[in-house]
């Protein structure tokens, strides 16, 4: 068996469960168009910010609200799945 | 040499600029255009505490000096120097969020390393409290190097430190540009900077905001989400409906009034026929609509003040994303529902130039309020009000049918152009969700106000002129005495209207419809004003059956039915056809959405009269 690959569970904005409180891990940017990527910046999303999963538009598909730093942003899973997060540990 | 300084204010958005810009100037600003491009200049005066008049200027908000809209690019010209349309500032009012420093110190410090003096309106602070966060304004202007004030916009917090500051930052000589705040290009650095001045500046910090959680735990939820905006929007074009009629009913008895003392007081004359048959008649015609456009209006500026339109996006998305848009353009979709003017100028905020194109394209779609005045007046004259269930009533369906067959025209439209036309990568949905606030009436009522302005200048100018004009073409020359023609058909106009019978003919309309549809093209609701023109110049001997009576008289139901549906489609307006060619910089593409539209009407309705036909209506 090959435990290597579930040691480290891959982790994005899109199955980070709702209202766990996470950090950002990495953004993976080559995934992303230059304005969306430009755009993301400047609202905040950067490596080792704190984020999390606030809403889901709609079952299945839809954009995601979350909260980044202070501030609510709207994201579609496109973009929500190039940011990775790893989230805070329980304490 | 200009002789009032001017200073700006910059910011994120969201970051209350607005409310700050109309507390500082109140009712005393200006609301244009900057040529060529498609941005509002909003500016206004000031007056310093030495008595000093300042120019303040409302800047659109941008997120940075890299400008990914027409908005943001007004922003990065003007403060940089680089904009022909705009002298550069004396000084910068940096407006920031409280509770958002983390975010919009970045922008701040870019603004900051451009050199010119900087005063820092340190905003909703009282929120940033309420959400348990405890801020040190000291500290922050120590790290920021410029005066930094704390101010509460909506309640009037700070705006005398504010001016005071402001005088100092003026007097001042502008700065070198300050060194060692990172390139203009380093997002990721002054990010990472801006965070750190953020943390340096807070004394304390709690999780708070539950209420707006709570709030959006319903208005963003799957199920209970799209039901809270399908209420919304009900409520909103039931209001239009209902509460405009006593206002509406005094507007037109005031017009009529106004025809009657006339009558009175004048002998009969050319001049008394222009003034009420004319003038009085046509201009009244569309002021009575002025209510529902206010009402219309009301809605739109709670829903966008209020934080909830950029929920309704969120919302929208999906659906959206179906035809190969963004939520983004739900918002000026939802406002051509006025009119389409202020809804192609809100499509500014979309980045993605196909994007915004598009909605460009099918905002004449939506059923603006210029199309109410025709739709009332064909259905109230062809379409019997039988109840259908309780509280639905036939004509009412009628209505709620052309809304929809509008919209669905549009998602139609929309679906075909991002595949042709305006064909391109699916663009993205990133927004930020500004916080819940209480609508501030003031802002709400000066809203309203600019809106008001802008439509009676409109009855006054456009409407006034063409009605004015057909009344002329229409009346002259006379048929000679005893010849029997109509007047109407002898007159210059009637005899266009022949030519363009020739064309409409097919679809089912009359010389009377042909007639109206060339002055409607200044504005849909023209039509009324024209028809009703038409029929008083037509009907020297009686003159005294209304306009609803004259239609019954002369219409057949396929012909109303397909002369709704006309209106449905055709891009009748001139104003939004001046605004496409502005937002578009060209003919290309209004004379497009002209083409499409035209075509579109003339299928349809043209469909709709020989379905009527078959069906024996």
């Amino acid at each position: 068996m090959d435990m290597s690959r579930t040691v480290v569970p891959a982790l994005d904005l899109v199955s980070l469960p709702r209202r766990q409180r996470a950090t950002v891990a990495a953004i993976d940017w080559t995934r992303l168009a230059l304005p969306e990527a430009r755009r993301l910046r400047e609202l905040g999303f950067d490596e080792g910010v704190p984020v999390e999963v606030l809403h889901r538009a709609s079952l299945g598909s839809g954009p995601i609200a979350c909260r980044i730093g202070r501030m609510t942003v709207a994201l579609r899973r496109a973009v929500a799945g190039a940011v990775h997060v790893a989230p805070a540990t329980a304490d | 040499m200009h002789a009032a300084p001017l200073v700006a204010l910059v910011g994120n958005p969201n970051a209350g600029k607005s409310a700050l810009f109309n507390a500082l100037t109140g009712a005393r600003q200006k609301v244009g255009n900057y040529p060529g491009v498609t941005v509002e200049r909003h500016s206004g005066r000031w007056v310093l505490d030495d008595g000093r008049p300042v120019e303040l200027l409302d800047l659109p908000g941008a997120y940075s000096l890299e400008p990914s809209s027409p908005d943001e690019r007004v922003t990065r010209d003007v403060v940089t120097g680089a904009s022909t349309l705009e002298r550069r500032p004396d000084a910068l009012v940096v407006v920031v969020d409280a509770a958002n420093l983390d975010n919009h110190l970045r922008f701040t410090l870019q603004l900051i390393a451009l050199g010119l003096p900087v005063v820092v309106a340190l905003n909703m602070v009282d929120l940033a409290e309420r959400d348990g966060l405890t801020l040190d304004a000291a500290v922050l202007s120590r790290e920021l190097g410029v005066p930094v004030v704390p101010t509460v916009a909506v309640r009037r917090r700070g705006l005398d430190d504010l001016r005071a500051m402001v005088a100092d930052a003026i007097g001042s000589a502008a700065r070198p540009a300050a060194a060692g705040a990172g390139t203009q290009d380093d997002i990721v650095a002054l990010q990472r900077r801006a965070r750190q001045i953020a943390a340096a500046a807070t004394v304390s910090e709690t999780a708070a905001r539950r209420w707006a959680n709570w709030l959006d735990a319903v208005a963003l939820h799957p199920i209970a989400g799209p039901l809270l905006l399908v209420s919304i929007l009900f409520v909103m074009f039931q209001a239009v409906f209902t509460w405009a009629a006593v206002p509406a009913d005094a507007i037109d008895a005031g017009f009529a009034a106004l025809q009657g003392a006339i009558k009175a007081a004048m002998p009969d004359s050319f001049l008394r026929s222009l003034l009420t048959d004319g003038l009085i008649a046509g201009v009244g015609a569309v002021i009575v609509f002025l209510p529902q456009i206010l009402i219309l209006f009301l809605f739109i500026l709670i829903l966008e003040s209020s934080g909830y339109m950029v929920r309704a996006a969120f919302l929208m998305d999906r659906l959206m994303a179906t035809v190969g848009l963004s939520g983004r353009a739900f918002i000026p979709l939802l406002s051509s529902f006025a009119c389409a003017v202020p809804g192609i100028m809100a499509t500014r905020v979309i980045e993605d130039e196909k994007d915004r194109l598009t909605t460009i394209l099918i905002a004449p779609l939506m059923t603006c309020s210029a199309r109410w005045p025709v739709y009332t007046l064909i259905i109230g004259a062809m379409i019997p009000n039988t109840p259908l269930l309780p509280f639905v009533r036939l004509q009412g369906v009628v209505m709620f049918g052309l809304l929809v067959i509008g919209i669905a025209g549009a998602y139609v439209a929309a679906l075909v152009l991002r595949r042709t036309v305006t064909k391109g990568a699916s663009s993205g949905f990133m927004m930020e969700m500004p916080k819940y606030q209480v609508p501030l009436l003031r802002d709400v009522l000066l809203g309203l106000w600019q809106r008001a302005v802008i439509f009676l200048k409109r009855a006054g100018t456009i409407i006034a002129a063409t009605t004015v004009v057909l009344w002329l073409l229409l009346s002259f020359p006379k048929p000679p005495e005893g010849s029997g023609i109509s007047p109407v058909d002898y007159s210059v106009g009637g005899r266009i209207g022949h030519g363009i019978e020739y064309v409409v003919k097919p679809i089912g309309f009359n010389r009377d419809i042909a007639l109206a549809l060339l002055p409607a093209m200044a504005a849909r609701e023209v039509a009324v004003s024209a028809i009703g023109t038409v029929y008083a110049i037509d009907d020297k001997d009686g003159g005294t059956d209304r306009i609803t009576d004259q239609i019954r008289g002369r219409w057949t139901l396929p012909t109303a039915l397909a002369f709704l549906m006309w209106f449905v489609f055709a891009p009748q307006c001139i104003s939004t056809i001046a605004v496409t060619r502005r937002e578009t910089n060209g003919w290309k593409w209004p004379l497009f959405m002209v083409g499409y539209l035209f075509a579109a009407a003339y299928i349809m309705a043209g469909i709709t009269y020989w379905l009527a036909v078959f069906a024996g209506l």
